[in-house]
């Protein structure tokens, strides 16, 4: 309340006086969980073009989501804006976000409406990015292994000691693998893979991306990972192959949401409208980052991959997205896979 | 005493009651509305407005108190009535604040008591802070005046002080972390849940004894931070050594250079490290090339957190070792030497006896540090899975686990006490007492030569080993892409650090700036403010005794020895509501900085002062000086090397610091190594590096300006070291 009417009598004063006053009440928070020169480009972008001052903090999807769940007592975000689109169904599910109907929806795409009725309205698709994995072109020639081009021929015995992947109880990429390869394969066929990739697995890295910034220096063969992210390590300069397994992938939603009791409600909702245009989704271009934005009239990188010609799986968000299921496939990973001898 | 009755009243009649929303610093209540405004208003006009009328009772005590003015101190009444008006005011102070806050009441039976409340209220500010404050010291004139540790008000009220604010910032923020150990998912309390999660297989397996393929994660931190703990504290007196009882002509170098890796930044060690001895770094290629060999992953897991271990956490255990190893008295080693002691027979039986304070509490340190590292393991640890990273994961990780963070951080505690006990045990009785009043001449001897070769070596290694690493790493910040296209360029600092000169000025326009000027400003107001605390509480530990001095001294550990993640959810947990509403605020990252760096201010601190005699505080106060002049004139300027590790030590942590930091930033401010962890997920290493190249060269600086404003202790009348 008292910061309500706060913002109420500055706003006032601001009606009054000069514009000058009132433009330092004029502000939105935003928890930015994409690459930190995006969050810049997004923030900087909206405040030029709205005049509104955003104040933004960059963190890893899971930290934000940890923070806004310790803060919701007395919650201090507006607008939380990128991450893989797990926390956001999670938030969601926990009544940590609050639902808005965005006038945006007519020019996007179905997936990103898809994440947002799965949800109850309060979270959107933002940009989307299908699984698969790199390769380091140099290693893998110097140890004279064939050039892989699907999910089998990881589990391959040639492998062993050459793949990496995130720990799917600490990577949301990781849990997306895990949860791709049970609706690729069938659960007990999946598991079965799982088995036979823990043998050729030389380390299960903490964080999601890790596996290919490996594989990038030359420290791990393969990395199993989003292709944007490989792309954006072959785009540097690095010796990636990115594959998009002949099997067929899943793939994730970036997400935006809104932080429920947000005390800059009408600012928040405005920047989620901006983000949502295409003009403003074709500046990813900018930072090279190589996702697929959700509105059909953003541009795509030319190195993006087309998520047309890879054979995307129907992913279930809603039911893999449950804390229930996500409790359950963990454990079950963990006492029937982690354990068994490498 | 009147002192702090005139603080009390006017901070109940003159300043606003309740924080302002623009931070402590921002003054624009005083035109906007003050002081009837409720936003602003002191707690008296919100009374008299028939506001917040649950601050009444606070008239109660600050009348009282004034019924003492004009008692003598030997009056029994007088201290009575600073006791009971003074906790009075302090407790109803914290129990309005807690039981009242931003939805009504906080808790459902004070709601069944009073029936429901149509008012709240929000954090604390100014008046408030300072009331409560001024209840807390008229309490302790109190105790003083009944005649605790012999009446010294001063002694009382920093004992006071300390117990209260190492309460609020350590013991309470903790506690409501841990209480999460204890609830069900449908958020109910329970101690089964506790204990199936306690014993769980994945925290205290032993399969990888039996040949299954690891063991939990409780075993491999306690087995890794034993190993760093012996090597750091090891490696640190080697450089004591070389630094206070050696011809060598270096001294100075290898002392800027042992402290090197405290100032690095997180990350960058570790991918140093890769870049050297990963499956492709130079090191390794060359030795495989050389074998015949496949190159293979052997840095990551234990051997690789080892070595980045130790490399990053010797220098502490040097600068709390080079401080005892200079106090070691030169007359009971000239003794020895008369009574026809050989130089290797005085170093093993005198010397290294005298400095048990100090191998003991830097093994502590080491410990401790390993156990709570958090960036190495990240980069290094492969499968050897560590109770940091795992606790950090828990609650950012997948699965949003609050309860195993929990526990896995009794586990860590416990073991930090373990190596607490251990220490105090190791100690024993005895004294160390070698720095006295009486005439103090001659010098240390050098080192025997027996001892002195294999020192010498280790020295040379271990430095040249940290001057190859640390050569990588600038070299890391010059060229395009590490490691893949080596083309020098200065691309990375243009865009972190560049600037124009423009009419009104220089316009800051390089992306890192915003970050850097925060970090330095942090760091400064939170170093000095770490350093006196962390000594403050040195010398109650060491000096005087009081009752729960070693619940409390353990206490002063506590938040070093939790890992920054922790540390960083529980404040937010403790500190976004009222009544000490503080995230988003500078002051809740300098708070957090105080707190966990004060336990090396307060290790090198106790470890100086057993080496004190306390015959000097007597001296000094037989001679009329009170405890104040005592500690400030005799017992501090003999603290110097004490002062200077802690002063250092908080400076470069705060600039450092990384995993509790990252949940406490905000858009205002931002710190640096938040930025440089964002450019380190996006692969960015040559930004990354650059900008700790410049934070390098920064501190660098810094320690230096310091050692300079400190200067050096001279104990005694000696000239030079080995001057013979």
């Amino acid at each position: 309340m008292k910061r309500f009417s706060l913002a109420v009598v500055s706003a006032l004063t601001a009606l009054a006086t000069t514009a000058s006053t009132g433009a330092a009440a004029e502000k939105v928070t935003l928890y930015c969980s994409a690459q930190e020169d995006w969050c810049q480009v997004m923030a900087r972008g909206f405040e030029e073009e709205t005049g509104i001052k955003v104040n933004m903090t960059r963190k890893s999807s899971g930290e934000t989501f940890a923070q806004i769940k310790a803060e919701s007592a007395n919650p201090k975000g507006d607008v939380w804006w990128g991450g893989t689109g797990d926390p956001h169904l999670q938030a969601a599910e926990e009544g940590l976000t609050e639902p808005y109907v965005t006038p945006m929806r007519g020019e996007l795409n179905d997936w990103a409406i898809s994440q947002a009725t799965s949800a109850g309205d309060k979270t959107i698709g933002i940009y989307s990015g299908a699984l698969g994995y790199g390769y380091n072109k140099d290693l893998l020639a110097a140890a004279g292994l064939p050039e892989p081009k699907c999910w089998a021929d990881l589990t391959k015995p040639e492998f062993k000691g050459h793949v990496q992947m995130a720990n799917p109880n600490s990577s949301g990429t990781a849990y997306t693998t895990l949860a791709t390869i049970m609706q690729l394969f069938g659960e007990d066929k999946g598991f079965d893979f799982m088995k036979a990739l823990h043998v050729n697995i030389n380390q299960y890295t903490k964080s999601g991306s890790a596996p290919i910034k490996a594989a990038a220096r030359g420290e791990t063969t393969v990395g199993i990972v989003f292709m944007h992210d490989a792309v954006k390590q072959a785009v540097k300069g690095f010796p990636i192959t990115v594959v998009a397994p002949c099997e067929g992938t899943g793939y994730e939603i970036g997400s935006m949401s809104i932080i429920l009791g947000s005390r800059n409600l009408e600012n928040a909702q405005k920047f989620y409208d901006w983000a949502l245009t295409a003009d403003v989704q074709s500046m990813a271009l900018q930072v090279n980052a190589f996702q697929v934005p959700s509105n059909k009239g953003a541009e795509t990188s030319p190195s993006a991959p087309d998520l047309a010609s890879i054979k995307l799986i129907d992913y279930d968000f809603k039911l893999y997205g449950s804390s229930a299921e996500r409790r359950r496939l963990l454990k079950k990973w963990d006492e029937d896979v982690s354990v068994l001898p490498q | 005493m009147i002192f702090w009755i005139v603080v009390g009243w006017v901070s109940f009649l003159v300043l606003p009651w309740y924080g302002v929303e623009d931070g402590l610093f921002a003054f624009e209540w005083l035109f906007d509305g003050y002081p009837w405004d409720a936003d602003y208003a002191p707690a008296a006009f919100l009374i008299a407005q028939g506001e917040k009328l649950w601050l009444t009772p606070l008239i109660l005590p600050l009348v009282a108190v004034l019924f003492c003015l004009g008692r003598v101190k030997s009056d029994p009444v007088y201290a009575k009535i600073l006791i009971l008006t003074g906790a009075a005011g302090f407790c109803w102070v914290f129990m309005q604040g807690f039981g009242i806050g931003l939805r009504g009441w906080q808790f459902e039976w004070l709601e069944a008591l009073f029936g429901p409340l149509g008012d709240r209220q929000f954090g604390m500010g100014f008046g408030a802070m300072l009331l409560s404050s001024a209840f807390l010291f008229l309490f302790t004139q109190g105790i003083a005046a009944r005649g605790a540790i012999n009446g010294d008000v001063f002694v009382v009220s920093t004992i006071g002080l300390v117990i209260a604010i190492v309460t609020i910032f350590v013991f309470f923020p903790i506690a409501k972390m841990l209480v999460a150990a204890f609830v069900t998912e449908d958020g109910n309390y329970s101690i089964t849940v506790f204990a199936s999660k306690f014993f769980d297989d994945r925290i205290w397996g032993l399969s990888c004894l039996t040949g299954g393929p690891r063991c939990g994660v409780a075993w491999n931190s306690l087995f890794l931070a034993v190993v760093v703990g012996f090597l750091s504290t090891a490696l640190g007196l080697v450089f004591a050594l070389v630094v206070t009882r050696s011809n060598f002509r270096f001294k100075r170098n290898l002392r800027a250079l042992t402290v090197l890796p405290i100032i690095t930044p997180p990350f960058v060690i570790g991918l140093a490290l890769i870049l050297m001895f990963g499956q492709s770094g130079a090191v390794t290629k060359f030795v495989a090339d050389l074998l015949d060999m496949q190159p293979s992953r052997w840095l990551y897991g234990l051997p690789g957190l080892m070595i980045a271990q130790t490399l990053a956490f010797t220098p502490i255990a040097f600068l709390v070792l080079i401080g005892v190893v200079e106090g070691v008295s030169p007359s009971m080693e000239e003794a020895a030497q008369t009574l026809r002691a050989g130089r290797w027979q005085v170093f093993r039986t005198v010397s290294l006896p005298l400095m048990r304070p100090g191998l003991a509490n830097a093994f502590l340190l080491g410990f401790i540090e390993s156990m709570a590292d958090f960036g190495n393991p990240l980069v290094l640890g492969g499968n050897y899975d560590v109770l940091s990273t795992d606790i950090f994961f828990a609650i950012v990780g997948a699965q949003y686990d609050q309860g195993r963070a929990a526990v896995l951080a009794m586990v860590l505690l416990t073991f930090t006490l373990g190596a607490f006990y251990a220490q105090r045990f190791w100690l024993g009785n005895k004294s160390y007492t070698s720095v006295s009043g009486k005439g103090d001449s001659g010098v240390h001897p050098l080192m025997p030569r027996r001892l002195a070769i294999p020192v010498y070596v280790l020295a040379a290694v271990w430095a040249s080993f940290t001057v190859i690493i640390y050569l990588m790493i600038v070299y890391g910040s010059f060229v395009e892409l590490w490691g893949v296209n080596n083309t020098l360029t200065f691309k990375h600092y243009f865009t972190a650090f560049s600037f124009s000169f423009v009419e009104d000025g220089i316009r800051w326009t390089g992306s890192a700036w915003d970050s850097f000027w925060t970090t330095l400003k942090i760091a400064t107001i939170a170093a000095p403010l770490t350093a006196s605390l962390g000594l403050v509480t040195a010398y109650l530990l060491t000096r005087q005794t009081f009752v729960g001095k070693n619940a409390f001294e353990f206490g002063t550990m506590l938040s070093f020895a939790i890992p920054g993640t922790v540390i960083g959810v529980s404040y937010i947990l403790a500190f976004n509501v009222p009544p000490l509403e503080l995230t988003g605020t500078g002051i809740i990252l300098v708070i957090s900085f105080i707190f966990r760096n004060m336990p090396v201010g307060v290790r090198a601190g106790i470890a100086s002062m057993s080496q004190l005699d306390k015959s000097l505080d007597e001296a000094s106060l037989t001679l009329g000086a009170n405890s104040w002049q005592t500690f400030q004139r005799v017992i501090l300027p003999l603290l110097r090397p004490a002062i200077l590790a802690a002063l250092v030590y908080s400076f470069v942590r705060a600039m450092t610091a990384i995993s509790a930091v990252i949940f406490l930033v905000s858009a205002q401010y931002n710190m640096a190594t938040a930025y440089i962890i964002g450019r380190v997920e996006n692969n960015d290493y040559g930004l990354a590096i650059a900008y700790s190249t410049t934070l390098i060269v920064v501190m660098l600086t810094a320690v230096g300006i310091l050692q300079l404003l400190v200067g050096r202790i001279n104990i005694g009348r000696r000239s030079g070291l080995g001057s013979k």
